[in-house]
């Protein structure tokens, strides 16, 4: 009886000692571990991977509001890949968003966060990328709009909003907070989606943090000092969520799944509770007190929560914590931008599964079953119940929604 | 992992494709009968369930469109029945054993039936019968004691008893059960999913309106 | 000319319950698992969520969770004498398709068998005498002691809610006190109760019985598995049997293993091929894999070390008949196994209708019931009685949903304006008292091939010879009364006793409990597949479900099902892999 699985792990095993004289094999390892784990803090494999494709060999396409960027392949193949790439190259791609030929990068790839690495992490993260297996696969071209097509552009923009750095400690704060800042500004490159962006596609700074969109998705508000869109959150809530995906308040779904999947639920315990500490550390703006929904409408919310909605989430909108996200006092209901909560309703949304809770826990889809009225109806009864103090929606947010969405990236999986 | 193409972000492993539903396939235009073999059904299903002073009956729930369209469709055609032969009559704990489908089952019947009542009630065909002579024969054809020549009264019987329940009690979305009537009339609530706050009704009457699977009245602004 | 396929070291033949549990153990061991399904993936949101689930219409009366029998069914008589005609639609059971197989519309009654019952044979003689003439009952050839641990395996697995009547011997107030001894409480609590359990519960104690929860796979309260699995609480929506449960409440393969094995780089699905044989060496002796031919008609030849067969009883029975594996059993001569020992399970009960009592039991759940089981198996004394064996009573609250069930008191019309009058005042005013009899295996009942009818491939269709035995009847006789003594206690304005009488009739639905057609046994000349489910005849085919029982008992089968799956994946994970060939010697 054969034992695949267990003799393709001896295998590699031993083909690595083979190649590596022993006294070195240590140095070399912990290198390529280091790597390995900064491209898990970087969440690299979520972008260069296309949907259901080779790990790292690219080819997925970011929807941004100029056009679609696709992603490279990033596997050291020579030819399509980064196989003619020295440590230097790489370095100057990732600090400074320049590609060896001195043209400049898209800021799709999140450079002004990884600017703030190290060049040690930098190099780490370059061997280990040097051991994935070589995959051969050309990057579609990317769909843009002239002037944007024309890298030449990126000049100006990396002069107005690029400020290439290592990211350098706030002294007066622990070291604890001072590593949570840095995953959280450099390689976990969380503004990227819960930053807003100005009309340049680069972070409003006055915003940071407090939530975004992209591709159809809100991101929410993640400052969770007073305030803040996690306020109620305590620091273990934090790092239950990025730990397995779930935790009293909420499960991921959609992006922050891969970066749950990929990223946060293989990092160190301590490093969760590091970017818990800098998070709570963030105070947010007070918010306005939103319209009053009209009578008719919550009553109709009210039924079709009733009938639809109260087998998982419950009638008090309290859910099942870990299994069917409450709703009530939930950051991504109460958000100001309502996209998520009418894209939810619409598309439906799978839990993350993770180590943790493997279970895809799934919502289903409403789109087939509502109206847009009936949709902006239960929307707004869940954004205005139960402590919740989300705006109304209106029939016409969810039909654009649903247009977008027909128009554009196709369903998400 | 599952072989073939599913396409997927990660390695989840189990398929899902945000947007998509497996939603039922409610009532369409398609249409069986003719004028002559609706008026026939309609009928029937008025005798099967009438309207009385308990309240609606099989007309009001829309029974006749319901079978309508169900004999239009895979139904009808017996698509998932086993139709190969040779046929034969077969003995009760046998079950069905008409070479038709049931669409072809009611054409012949209702032929039958209908060469049977003007024979005997002067020319007339079922649907013009009284209400008493309608249930006269309906209990001869329940009984096979009322024969037609190439089908079995009874099996039709049985067939068009259990549709009529089916259009009577069915999602509103087949085109039966219209407005819910014959949920209303028995107390059912619906295409409900949760009912953990009356687990303790304790004999006591519990009376929530009914829903369909694509809602009810209330569901919408007005 | 089959395509030859890289070969696999376990293929699996169908992935409903055991399948996934062949699977979820055999990939632990690092082996390549290839499951083949005939019928679609199914999954909860891919095909049964809360949007769509509650629709009786499409999921029971147009059956579109089960078998096509367009494609394949098969044919049925009550005796010999009779010619076996087509079931054209299904009717008294509902075999499944597709991935979770009938582990998706399963009520989720999970029972363990008495530890009696894996001895009814010799346990009955020494007890009673020899057994009826025509009576084929014999032991399993494993005890109920054996498979306690795998019995609490699946539990667990499953989040089975139930009160111990019997931990580790001591008896346990408020459970069955005539379970064997279980090594551990259920994992999780009971149901929670209505009105009609209330009043069953007070019938049976008023009787000097010991009504108990129903052990039940619907989750009596979120529940996370050993696997790491999440299953939602049940909402008591009254959808479970002939219905997927669209808010994972309900334990099935989906729920409970799914999660964790589909991930696994090790295991392989195929859905939508059909395995149309057993593929054997020159000597018939080895199995080299399987045929399996896709929808479009290619065939394959997937060669494998291991083959499993994991289908519905039905299935598994018919693949080894046409795979030439052992003899067809004939009732003329008594010779040969395969098919043999057909059992069913034998059902009669009473409704109990209430003037100002309001049951509403659309507020129920697939295994929301109390149960008596003093007249199960040989808990009480069968002198003179002239039948072995016996069932549970129970109150089950399943459903009340409104095509399936119509209750009204006798001499209720079928149809007219006093039969709709009947209908409106019993709809939420009634329920049920059920037995749930055992079936003991006769010389006469059995299955094989039928000579005319062929399926969608024009491979013969199996032939159902059975009909309702002596033993049957008398039993069920028995049993009715005790239910007319419970039923007549609960308070009602009258009761309909629902006698099990006349010849078994294939139409009217039952209950999805085939068994036998491929018994395990102690040896070759009694036996299909030894005490581990392996065949005598082909050492690296084992076949698992209820075809190995060789009688039924008076419960629901899959906790035992499922507790011999494990018991089988240990014996090949912990000896056929160590040392390939026969695990019991003849």
């Amino acid at each position: 009886m054969r034992r695949h699985a267990i003799s393709a792990v001896a295998f590699a095993a031993s083909a690595f000692a083979a190649t590596v004289p022993v006294a070195a094999q240590e140095t070399v390892y912990s290198q390529v571990e280091r790597g390995r784990y900064v491209l898990i803090t970087g969440n690299c494999q979520g972008c260069h991977t296309a949907p259901g494709e080779e790990p790292f060999a690219g080819g997925r396409g970011l929807q941004t509001p100029f056009g679609t960027i696709y992603t490279p392949n990033i596997t050291f193949e020579p030819e399509t890949g980064l196989g003619r790439w020295s440590r230097d190259d790489f370095w100057r791609a990732m600090h400074e968003g320049m590609a060896p030929d001195g043209s400049r990068l898209y800021p799709a790839f999140p450079y002004p966060h990884f600017s703030k690495m190290p060049r040690a992490e930098v190099d780490a993260l370059y061997d280990y990328l040097a051991t994935l297996p070589r995959v051969k696969k050309e990057k579609p071209e990317n769909e843009l709009p002239w002037p944007l097509s024309w890298r030449a552009s990126l000049a100006g923009w990396q002069w107005m909003f690029f400020d290439p750095g290592v990211f350098e400690p706030n002294p007066e704060k622990s070291d604890q907070w001072n590593r949570g800042a840095y995953l959280v500004e450099g390689p976990a490159h969380c503004g990227g989606c819960h930053t807003e962006k100005n009309v340049a596609g680069a972070d409003k700074e006055s915003r940071h943090l407090m939530g975004g969109q992209l591709e159809n998705w809100a991101a929410p508000d993640i400052r969770a000092g007073p305030n803040g869109g996690l306020a109620d959150w305590s620091e273990d809530d934090i790092v239950e969520f990025l730990e397995t995906g779930r935790n009293a308040h909420t499960a991921a779904f959609s992006i922050m799944s891969e970066v749950i999947e990929y990223s946060t639920q293989h990092m160190a315990k301590d490093d969760l509770r590091a970017i818990a500490t800098y998070l709570k550390d963030m105070e947010g703006e007070e918010r306005s007190v939103p319209a009053e929904p009209g009578e008719a409408v919550m009553e109709a919310g009210t039924a079709i929560y009733f009938d639809s909605c109260s087998a998982c989430h419950a009638s008090d909108g309290s859910g099942v914590p870990r299994f069917f996200a409450p709703l009530a006092g939930s950051g991504k209901v109460n958000g100001e931008d309502p996209t998520t909560v009418i894209r939810v309703i619409l598309e439906g949304a799978r839990a993350v599964p993770t180590k943790a809770h493997p279970s895809p826990l799934t919502m289903p889809a409403f789109n087939w079953k509502l109206t847009d009225e009936q949709v902006a109806a239960v929307a707004t009864y869940v954004r205005s119940s139960w402590g919740n103090r989300g705006s109304p929606v209106s029939a016409s947010d969810v039909a654009d929604l649903r247009q977008r969405l027909a128009d554009g990236l196709g369903p998400d999986r | 992992m599952v072989s073939g193409a599913w396409a997927q972000y990660g390695s989840y492993g189990i398929p899902w494709i945000a947007g998509t539903s497996p939603a039922p396939r409610g009532i369409d235009g398609a249409r069986f009968f003719t004028d002559a073999e609706r008026r026939c059904v309609d009928a029937l299903v008025a005798r099967l369930i009438p309207t009385d002073e308990l309240g609606p009956g099989a007309r009001e729930a829309g029974v006749v469109d319901f079978i309508d369209n169900q004999l239009a469709g895979s139904y009808g055609r017996g698509e998932r029945w086993y139709m190969q032969g040779p046929f034969a009559e077969g003995l009760e704990t046998q079950g069905y054993q008409s070479e038709h489908p049931p669409a072809g089952l009611y054409r012949v019947a209702i032929a039958a039936l209908n060469a049977h009542c003007r024979e005997t009630y002067d020319d007339r065909p079922f649907a013009e019968l009284s209400e008493d002579e309608q249930d006269a024969i309906l209990n001869r054809v329940e009984t096979d004691e009322l024969e037609f020549v190439e089908v079995s009264a009874t099996a039709f019987f049985e067939v068009l008893h259990d549709n009529t329940i089916e259009g009577f009690f069915c999602d509103p979305v087949y085109g039966g059960n219209r407005n819910m009537v014959g949920w209303d009339l028995v107390g059912f609530p619906g295409a409900r999913y949760d009912y953990r706050d009356y687990l303790d009704h304790n004999g006591a009457e519990i009376s929530i309106a009914p829903v369909g699977l694509m809602g009810r009245a209330e569901w919408d602004v007005d | 000319m089959a395509r030859k396929l890289p070969p696999v070291d376990v293929v699996l033949v169908g992935f409903g319950w055991t399948g996934a549990i062949l699977a979820q153990e055999l990939t632990e061991d690092g082996l390549e698992v290839l499951a083949i399904e005939r019928g679609a993936w199914r999954d909860t949101p891919t095909h049964f969520p809360t949007t769509v689930a509650q629709d009786e219409l499409r999921w029971y009366w147009r059956k579109e969770m089960f078998q096509s029998t367009a494609r394949e069914t098969l044919t049925f008589r009550n005796n010999r004498s009779q010619t076996a005609l087509p079931m054209r639609r299904w009717g008294s059971f509902l075999p499944g398709e597709g991935v979770g197989g009938g582990g998706v519309h399963w009520n989720g009654q999970t029972w363990r068998f008495l530890p009696s019952d894996f001895v009814a044979a010799s346990h009955n003689v020494e007890r009673y005498g020899p057994m009826r003439p025509g009576m084929t009952v014999q032991d399993y050839g494993v005890t109920y002691d054996e498979l306690e641990p795998h019995f609490d395996r699946f539990e667990k697995l499953c989040g089975i809610g139930g009160k111990a009547g019997n931990l580790n011997g001591e008896t346990l107030v408020g459970g069955n006190p005539f379970e064997g001894p279980r090594s551990a409480e259920y994992p999780n609590p009971p149901m929670h109760m209505t009105f009609a359990q209330h009043r069953f519960e007070a019938a049976a104690k008023e009787l000097g019985l010991n009504p108990f929860p129903g052990p039940s796979a619907n989750m009596s309260q979120p529940y996370v598995n050993p696997l790491g699995c999440q299953l939602g609480p049940c909402t008591y929506c009254g959808f479970c049997e002939k219905y997927g449960c669209g808010n994972y409440s309900k334990a099935s393969a989906q729920t409970t293993i799914l999660p964790v094995l589909m991930k696994k780089p090790n295991f392989t699905l195929k859905v939508h091929n059909e395995v149309l044989r057993v593929k054997l060496d020159s000597t018939g002796r080895r199995a080299t894999g399987v045929i399996h031919v896709d929808q479009n008609g290619e065939e394959y030849e997937q060669p494998a070390d291991l083959v499993i067969l994991c289908a519905y009883q039905l299935s598994n029975t018919r693949l080894m008949m046409l795979s030439g594996i052992g003899e067809i059993y004939n009732p003329s001569t008594g010779e040969g196994l395969v098919g043999k020992n057909y059992c069913y399970q034998v059902m009669s009960g009473a409704d109990v209708f209430f003037d100002d009592k309001y049951t509403n039991e659309f507020v129920g759940a697939g295994a929301l019931g109390m149960c008596v089981d003093e007249y199960n198996g040989d808990n009480f004394d069968h002198s003179g009685l002239g039948f072995i064996g016996g069932g549970y009573i129970a109150c089950w609250t399943t459903h009340n949903r409104p095509i399936e069930r119509q209750r009204t008191p006798e001499g209720t019309p079928g149809w007219g304006s006093a039969w709709k009058k009947a209908v409106v005042e019993n709809f939420r005013k009634s329920t049920g008292v059920g037995a749930h009899g055992a079936s003991m295996a006769y010389a006469n009942n059995y299955l094989d091939l039928d000579p005319t009818y062929t399926d969608v491939y024009g491979r013969p269709l199996m032939r159902m010879t059975y009909d309702f035995t002596p033993n049957d009847r008398a039993m069920a006789a028995f049993l009715t009364e005790r239910v007319r003594e419970i039923a007549e206690r609960m308070g009602g304005r009258e009761i309909k006793v629902s006698p099990r009488e006349g010849p078994y009739d294939s139409m009217p639905y039952q209950t999805t409990h085939n068994t036998g057609g491929t018994i395990m046994g102690s040896e070759p000349a009694n036996s299909v597949v030894n005490r581990y489910l392996q065949s005598w005849e082909v050492s690296n085919l084992f076949v698992m479900g209820a075809g190995v029982f060789p009688q039924n008992a008076g419960y629901n089968p899959t906790g035992a099902v499922a507790a011999l799956a494990y018991w089988a994946a240990d014996a090949i994970r912990t000896q056929y892999l160590r040392s390939p060939g026969p695990l019991v010697q003849a």
